[in-house]
């Protein structure tokens, strides 16, 4: 195998370059089923994160055990694990989120995310890599929930992190913000057309930063560097 | 005498794309007269507002995408799109509402997608949806047709109503708005009333509503002078309003107590309309002669489907743009056949 993977470039995966929402389009179902206010799309977002990082110990730790003929179904039965008891957490201790998200919590298991990022990973991985990534990709997924719950939120009833105080408690009431009563946002934004519209325009936005991006470090690697004129059978540098 | 020599085609007319929204905004005027004269000038002020806003929007992408700005706002397109979303809405439609409804189409539905020729929706229809979801109260208040109104809105007071949300003094909204066809037979049907008793009210004229179906006629009209300019082929049209019509007469013979007459169907909201000018965008419709066919009634059966169990008044917008999802598809299980070739290109 090759050599592990830098911590940096781990957590660099997880929020922007393989960004599992924007960039490997895994789990979308619930992306855009339960991003419809801000509140929900955290609260989605971090018993995603929850069984992420369990799951990704949990298979970190047993990949010398499992043989690779059984591995996928073991790996299943783990994350159903995680899921079960992150489910009943949440009935337990934020049940008004609970009952907004509904069957979506259940349905963490089916969410290729995990079982994504348990076979691509976590299988091949020590534990604090392993770790490292469910926490990167978790937090990265949420990111993604979080903002994509916002923007529907205010553009289709004006108000950002309304109901707060039902995941984060009374403290975060303070949290919600409205533009008031008189007005009328769009509700194809709640709507689930909003959140295909909503998730393309982020994927969108991801996209052109990155181009922008690249394109100012090749004029400033260009700038660094001023191409040579007479290559002749001479290797050129490398550039970048 | 010189002879100069031209090579054919001869007297050929230069079939662009300036030359054929042209024709379409001509064809368009004699409905949209119509309909300045049953519902007042805010279908003029609704025009005025969507063109500006469609050319103001479509001007400003193609700057943000350097590309040529003049050829874009030149070809009409948005033009024909504004008008065409314009005389879809309310003519009391909040000029914000206006506003939102061309930049989603120029920008999101078109542009975003390529600009024109690559926009796989019809922008207006997409506009006309997206404003429906979103504000369905405002979306479906009308104005009652002129000589059914208690109160007629002049000039200034379509001003104030459209760009400051003010009545008429002394008006209520009953005052100046009715049901639209549509509506009043999908509500008293719902009622259990019979069609005979709704056709009491003075609401109704010969086939659709009164005043309506003059609307549509002068959208007859129109779509008639797109095929003598051979603007547009009969596919389209023909297929979606027999479809249409055959569906809603199969019905009305089972049941005609609680079905309408197959011609309300044709003369009542939008049919015309997007028969011969929403279906028939060369963009977003089926390119294939028998891809047409199917495209067309497929929207025939949909409008009717939609109107009678669906759960919006008019149905036009919503089967347009279902079909335009289908287009590429029929298209390629259409391709003619190449003459030498035998079996069809696509599935060999």
């Amino acid at each position: 195998m090759a050599a592990p993977q830098p911590y940096g470039s781990i957590i660099g995966d997880g929020f922007w370059n393989n960004n599992q929402a924007l960039v490997a389009l895994l789990g979308l179902c619930p992306l855009l089923a339960t991003t419809t206010s801000a509140t929900n799309g955290l609260g989605m977002g971090l018993a995603t994160t929850a069984v992420l990082v369990l799951s990704n110990v949990t298979v970190s730790l047993i990949r010398d055990l499992v043989r690779p003929e059984v591995r996928l179904p073991v790996f299943v039965l783990v994350i159903a694990s995680f899921v079960t008891a992150v489910e009943l957490t949440v009935q337990a201790y934020f049940y008004e989120l609970y009952l907004v998200l509904g069957l979506f919590i259940p349905l963490i298991v089916t969410n290729c995310a995990i079982i994504g990022r348990a076979e691509a990973f976590a299988s091949k991985n020590r534990v604090d890599r392993a770790l490292l990534d469910g926490i990167a990709m978790g937090l990265g997924f949420t990111l993604v929930l979080v903002v994509l719950g916002g923007m529907r939120e205010f553009i289709g009833q004006g108000t950002l992190f309304y109901q707060a105080n039902l995941l984060l408690g009374d403290a975060a009431t303070g949290l919600s913000l409205s533009l008031g009563e008189g007005f009328q946002g769009a509700l194809i934004a709640i709507l689930p057309p909003g959140a295909f519209i909503g998730l393309g325009l982020l994927i969108a936005l991801k996209n052109l930063i990155d181009k922008r991006v690249k394109r100012r470090a090749s004029v400033r690697a260009a700038k660094a560097a001023p191409a040579p004129q007479s290559s002749g059978g001479v290797a050129a540098p490398a550039a970048g | 005498m010189s002879a100069a020599l031209v090579s054919s085609p001869h007297g050929s007319r230069p079939n662009r794309v300036d030359r054929v929204m042209q024709e379409v905004l001509l064809a368009l005027v004699p409905g949209v007269l119509a309909m300045i004269w049953f519902f007042g000038w805010g279908v003029l002020i609704n025009i005025a507002l969507a063109v500006t806003v469609a050319v103001a929007a479509e001007a400003a992408v193609m700057g943000l995408r350097r590309r040529p700005i003049g050829p874009a706002v030149g070809d009409y397109s948005a033009v024909v799109t504004a008008v065409l979303f314009a005389i879809s809405v309310p003519p009391t439609l909040p000029w914000w509402m206006t506003l939102l409804g061309m930049l989603f189409a120029i920008v999101l539905v078109k542009q975003l997608y390529g600009g024109i020729g690559y926009n796989p929706f019809n922008p207006a229809m997409a506009a006309y949806v997206f404003l429906l979801v979103s504000y369905p109260v405002a979306m479906t208040t009308w104005l009652a047709p002129d000589m059914l109104a208690e109160h007629a809105v002049s000039f200034t007071e379509s001003l104030r109503l459209i760009f400051a949300g003010a009545l008429p003094s002394g008006v209520e909204w009953d005052a100046i708005s009715a049901a639209t066809p549509l509506d009043e037979m999908r509500g008293k049907l719902d009622q259990g009333m019979l069609i005979a008793e709704i056709r009491l009210s003075p609401l109704w004229g010969d086939f659709g509503g009164r005043g309506w179906e003059w609307v549509a006629n002068g959208f007859l009209l129109g779509g008639v002078y797109l095929l003598w300019r051979r603007i547009i082929t009969w596919h389209i049209p023909v297929s979606m309003l027999a479809a249409l019509a055959v569906a809603a007469g199969a019905f009305w013979l089972l049941d005609p107590t609680t079905h309408p007459f197959p011609a309300f169907h044709l003369f009542s909201g939008a049919a015309i309309l997007g028969a011969f000018f929403i279906a028939t965008d060369p963009v977003s419709a089926c390119t294939t002669k028998t891809g047409q066919l199917i495209f067309g009634a497929s929207i025939g059966l949909l409008v009717f489907v939609i109107r009678t169990w669906g759960g919006y008044p008019d149905a036009v917008a919503f089967a347009v743009l279902l079909m335009n999802i289908a287009a590429p598809t029929i298209d390629h299980y259409t391709q003619p056949r190449v003459f030498g070739h035998t079996g069809n290109r696509a599935n060999p």
